[in-house]
Parts: structure tokens; sequence; C-alpha cells
């Protein structure tokens, strides 16, 4: 049984085939099972530099948010890519994590994430239970 | 000849941490754009130094490169808490050269400024991961705590266990409102403060001894 791949080639027939339209790429979490910090970094910046709205299942590591915003900065270019727009439910209390997760870095990140090109998504409303975007056409 | 070396080793990892925890913690001030971060910074600074940090500016990302002051001395209740305060870029997912321009800023300027910045911010990013011990994270209290980048630090700050004091500047300004923020991160304490008039600075300093004193 093939492993989890680094990319969403399996959807990609023609990326330009979009037209007017939006991709959106949902991505589970056993797609990014088996995956290091930087594939998933690379999987989600992959889509979103082509003006693709990703979104995670299961979210992201603090660890690796840190990292997306770092390698992000780094690819911004003027009049090409300026960053991108991410949102996520506000994060639960840690209440529920026993403190032998906690120890042994099981830590829970499941948290569904939307990700878009900065200069395409727009947050209208975010509060616990709902995430209201508005996606423009390219 | 392995003995030795393993002597010399331990004695080393030993004195190594005894002068460890007499050295001055590095504490990172975050927060997103134009929160009053570099004002902080400043007005620590020239408290308890006499020196400023950095320019301050009200066009996003002045401060585009973390800038360190060593060895402020901090005294409270008796007792001198040093640090050193390492001023960093505001933190954001997305830099966008043509919003300088509304400063009226020419092209070639806006966009290397907008390089810079981002350079400043994955700086930032990565002195959170690897060289802070403490972090003050600063709001703006005019403005909606509710966002992801204050969502994604705070867990990124939770999640290497450092210690955090959080913030709510601008008082002065109509509008503020310091519950929001207290609201928007109850698991930790909200100081209410202006930086930039000064208010309130003595609880910050007696909040900074306490957390990384």
């Amino acid at each position: 049984m093939p492993g989890p791949k680094a990319n969403v080639d399996a959807a990609d027939d023609d990326p330009d085939d979009s037209g007017d339209g939006v991709r959106i790429d949902m991505i589970s979490g056993a797609r990014m099972e088996g995956l290091t910090s930087m594939e998933k970094i690379r999987l989600i910046l992959d889509g979103v530099r082509d003006g693709n709205i990703v979104i995670l299942e299961e979210g992201l590591s603090p660890d690796e948010e840190s990292k997306l915003i770092e390698v992000t900065m780094t690819e911004i270019s003027p009049d090409d890519f300026t960053g991108i727009e991410i949102e996520t439910y506000p994060k639960a209390e840690a209440g529920d994590q026993s403190f032998l997760d906690k120890l042994m870095g099981r830590e829970s990140t499941q948290k569904l994430t939307v990700i878009g090109p900065a200069n395409r998504i727009e947050t209208l409303h975010k509060d616990e239970n709902l995430i209201s975007t508005l996606v423009s056409r390219k | 000849m392995g003995l030795l070396t393993n002597l010399r080793d331990s004695i080393s990892r030993v004195t190594d941490g005894l002068f460890a925890a007499d050295e001055p913690k590095r504490i990172g001030i975050y927060g997103p754009p134009n929160a009053g971060k570099t004002t902080l910074a400043n007005r620590i600074a020239r408290d308890w130094t006499g020196d400023a940090v950095g320019p301050e500016s009200h066009i996003p990302h002045e401060t585009r490169r973390a800038r360190r002051k060593e060895g402020v001395e901090i005294e409270r209740n008796g007792r001198t808490v040093t640090i050193d305060i390492v001023d960093t870029p505001g933190v954001t997912t997305k830099v966008d050269y043509k919003e300088f321009l509304d400063h009226d800023m020419e092209k070639d300027d806006a966009v290397r400024r907008s390089r810079e910045a981002t350079e400043g911010v994955a700086e930032a990013m990565h002195w959170l991961r690897e060289d802070v011990d403490g972090v003050i994270y600063v709001l703006d209290s005019t403005t909606d705590p509710f966002t992801q980048v204050n969502t994604m630090l705070i867990g990124i700050i939770e999640s290497q266990d450092l210690p955090a004091l959080i913030l709510a500047n601008k008082t002065d300004l109509p509008g503020a409102d310091v519950q929001q923020i207290a609201n928007a991160f109850p698991q930790h304490e909200t100081i209410p403060l202006s930086a930039l008039e000064g208010d309130n600075m003595d609880e910050v300093y007696t909040k900074i001894a306490e957390y990384f004193g």
C-alpha cells in the first residue's frame, strides 16, 4: 500500500483548468500523517501559491505553525505572492489533554484549518464555532 | 585520558549551570504590528538604562530586525532582576508592499521595506523557537484580539512552556477594552498599560520581576 504523498498530484490533472473557479483541496489527517513538518508546509504552500484554498482536517502543531509563518515570509515577493491567510477555530482549553500525553509529546493538534492566498481570502467572521470567509476569484 | 575528559566535562557542566542561573534571561517582546512593542521596549530601556532600543513609528513594520538591549536591571521590592530585552518585528502571515504606498512611500522604498519586514518576521519566529527565555506579548487594547496570528503565537509560546505576560497596551486611547483581551486569553494574566504615557508601568515592572526574575 503506498504511503502518503507530499503533494496532491492525484487531484492535479490540470491546475489551470479551474478557469474562474476556486479550487479547494481538503486534506485529510490520514494524508498528512507520516509527513515531516517541512513536507506538510511544502504541501500547503505549493497549493496556496497555485491560488488554491487548502483545508486541513487536523491542522498543524504550534511548532509547524511557527515554521509555516517563517517559510511563508521567505517566499513573499512583490506583485507575486503576498503571503497567506490562515484560520482555525480558537484552540480548545488543553484541560482534556492528560499530563502523560503532554509529557510524551502527544499534543492534540486536531483543529480544522483553512489556508489560502492572502490576496484571495478574507475572513468575515470568526468565533469558537464558525469561520466565515470570503474567497475571491483570480 | 577518558576519565579525565569525563571529569572535566562534568565540572564544566556544573559550573556552567551555576553561572547560567545568574545570566540575564532573554525576554522577547512579541505581538502583531503596531501594538506598541518598540514603544514599550524604549520605555523599559529608558527607565532603567537611560538609552532607547529603536525608533517608533505609526507605520507598520518600523521594526524589521530583532533588537536586543542587554543587561537591563529592574529593581523591585529590594531586589534586582536583570533581563535582556529583545524587541521583535510584528508578526504577521502576509506583507504587501502596496500597503506602504498609503504612507506616502515610493514604490522602491515600499518594496524594500516589505522585503525587510518579511525577513524580520522570519527572524522573530526563529528567536521564539530557539533563543528567548520568556515572552512579553503586547496587544493594542483598541483592536480585536481574536486574530489568528494572536491565537497561533500564544499557542506557540505555550507549547514551548515559556513564561508569558500579556500586556494590554494603548489604554490612553478612546475605545481601549482591556477586558476583551483578558477574555481572549483567560489562561494568562493581562496587565493594562500605556507604554506611550507610562501609565501603570509600576505594575508592569512588578510583574516582569515576578515572571522573569
